[in-house]
């Protein structure tokens, strides 16, 4: 079976594993938004602060959001060891690993569906010119957030105090991803917006070192 | 033993004298006096915590390559040691920026990095204490280490690009750097002795971890052997 084959069977596997119980869209998505709430308390929430802090608390929310949500693809392999299954079958250990990176990266992006339109409301920024641009500044950061993301959850799976170790791994990898898609997105949002190149192949470039280090890393990643 | 002693001994001798000639050889700077002395110890630690950073890259890339469990030694050892210079760079840095800058802190590229490459570090030594058994424990944390160790520069180019007025590098940083001759002689001298302490640190916590690592082999050799007999004598 060819990998992207496999890959796409697990991720089937995982959507409908998903859509039974909506538990990790529907908590995800309340989490972010309760974020976006406080960061109302926290900053003074008028047009022009938010142009100044929107994108940062965006993708505040998204990072913490994706650290939270990232964990269970691994973890919930544990408890009837169905691991060891998709370990014993003929297939790629990066196929295993592709299909949990699609698949946490299509819960993220419908939780971005929503909580961007919500932010967009809340904060009354205007969206209106600049959704298609948004759209690739979104799908960019989320790919770096979802890819670290995976790898750390199938690391922090076998730990203890698993929970709270993977925002601990992950948040500081992200740094540089959240200067970048901050950065890309602020560039959006003023008054002439434009999109920002450089910040846009930052995040690409980011995407495609940490892909490929999965690539080559997988093997190990799996079978342990 | 008696080498062991040796260098050690030999590493305190360097580093007393690096310490008298940063502190009484060393010329005296324009501006900032006596306290940009402090050069001579922020700089060299500086440099031995990256040294230790790629030596934990190299180890953790030999570990997933041979799975010898050395090179999983080494790993943990540069990591705890660059954490430990990391440390000291970022303690001296805002002793020397508050009476320069008149700041103890700026959000700056440089320190940024060092500051993540710190927390970087820091979480790798957290995810090898919650791992429990051995071989994974060597492993998985191989594999975070590599990617921490591929986030640093892509840290400090985000960091760069977004933050550019700050302190450009003092001295290979083109026009107008570069340091007094006497001061050069000195900072040499220094890098050397911190380096040399990096490498002794090093060196002892390789043997130990290699110590511990024997002890545990040991223990579990002598447990299943009394469990073994406790069985025999069951069945009797």
């Amino acid at each position: 079976m060819t990998t992207a084959r496999a890959a796409a069977i697990l991720l089937s596997k995982e959507l409908r594993l998903e859509f039974r119980t909506r538990e990790l869209l529907t908590t995800t998505i309340v989490f972010a938004l309760i974020v976006i709430v406080l960061f109302s308390f926290a900053f003074n929430p008028t047009a022009e602060e938010s142009r100044r802090y929107g994108p940062g608390l965006l993708w505040i929310a998204f990072l913490f959001a994706g650290s939270l949500m990232v964990n269970p693809s691994f973890a919930r392999e544990q408890s009837n060891s169905t691991l060891d299954a998709l370990r014993m079958a003929p297939i790629s250990s990066f196929a295993i690993l592709l299909g949990k990176m699609l698949a946490n990266f299509i819960f993220l992006a419908l939780s971005e569906c929503i909580l961007v339109p919500a932010f967009s409301v809340f904060y009354n920024v205007s969206l209106s010119g600049i959704v298609s641009r948004l759209i690739l500044v979104l799908l960019l950061g989320t790919l770096g957030l979802v890819v670290t993301g995976t790898v750390f959850s199938a690391i922090s799976a076998h730990a203890r105090m698993r929970e709270l170790l993977l925002p601990l791994l992950l948040l500081p990898i992200l740094a540089p991803l959240l200067i970048a898609a901050v950065e890309a997105t602020a560039s959006l949002l003023t008054e002439q917006p434009a999109l920002d190149r450089t910040w846009v192949s930052f995040l690409a470039g980011f995407d495609i070192v940490f892909l490929t280090a999965s690539w080559l890393l997988c093997d190990y990643l799996i079978e342990e | 033993m008696k080498t062991r002693i040796a260098l050690i001994l030999a590493v305190a001798g360097l580093v007393i004298f690096a310490g008298y000639a940063a502190l009484f050889i060393a010329p005296d700077e324009k501006t900032m006096h006596a306290i940009q002395r402090i050069f001579y110890f922020h700089v060299p630690s500086a440099i031995s915590a990256f040294i230790a950073f790629f030596v934990v890259f190299i180890a953790n890339t030999a570990y997933l390559v041979t799975r010898q469990s050395k090179w999983d030694w080494l790993g943990v050892a540069g990591a705890e040691v660059g954490v430990a210079c990391c440390t000291v760079v970022l303690i001296t840095g805002p002793i020397w920026a508050r009476p320069v800058w008149g700041i103890w802190w700026t959000w700056d590229a440089r320190l940024t990095s060092t500051f993540i490459l710190w927390l970087l570090y820091v979480s790798y030594l957290i995810l090898r204490g919650l791992l429990e058994d051995p071989q994974r424990r060597a492993t998985l944390s191989a594999i975070f280490g590599i990617f921490a160790f591929l986030d640093v520069p892509l840290v400090y180019l985000s960091n760069r690009l977004w933050r550019t007025q700050h302190p450009q590098p003092v001295i290979l940083g083109g026009e107008n750097s570069g340091l007094a001759p006497g001061m050069g002689k000195v900072l040499l001298i220094c890098w050397i002795a911190i380096v040399c302490v990096m490498i002794v640190l090093l060196i002892d916590r390789y043997c130990l971890e290699r110590l511990r690592h024997e002890y545990e082999e040991l223990r579990f050799e002598v447990e299943s052997r009394a469990a073994a007999a406790e069985s025999v004598k069951g069945a009797r």
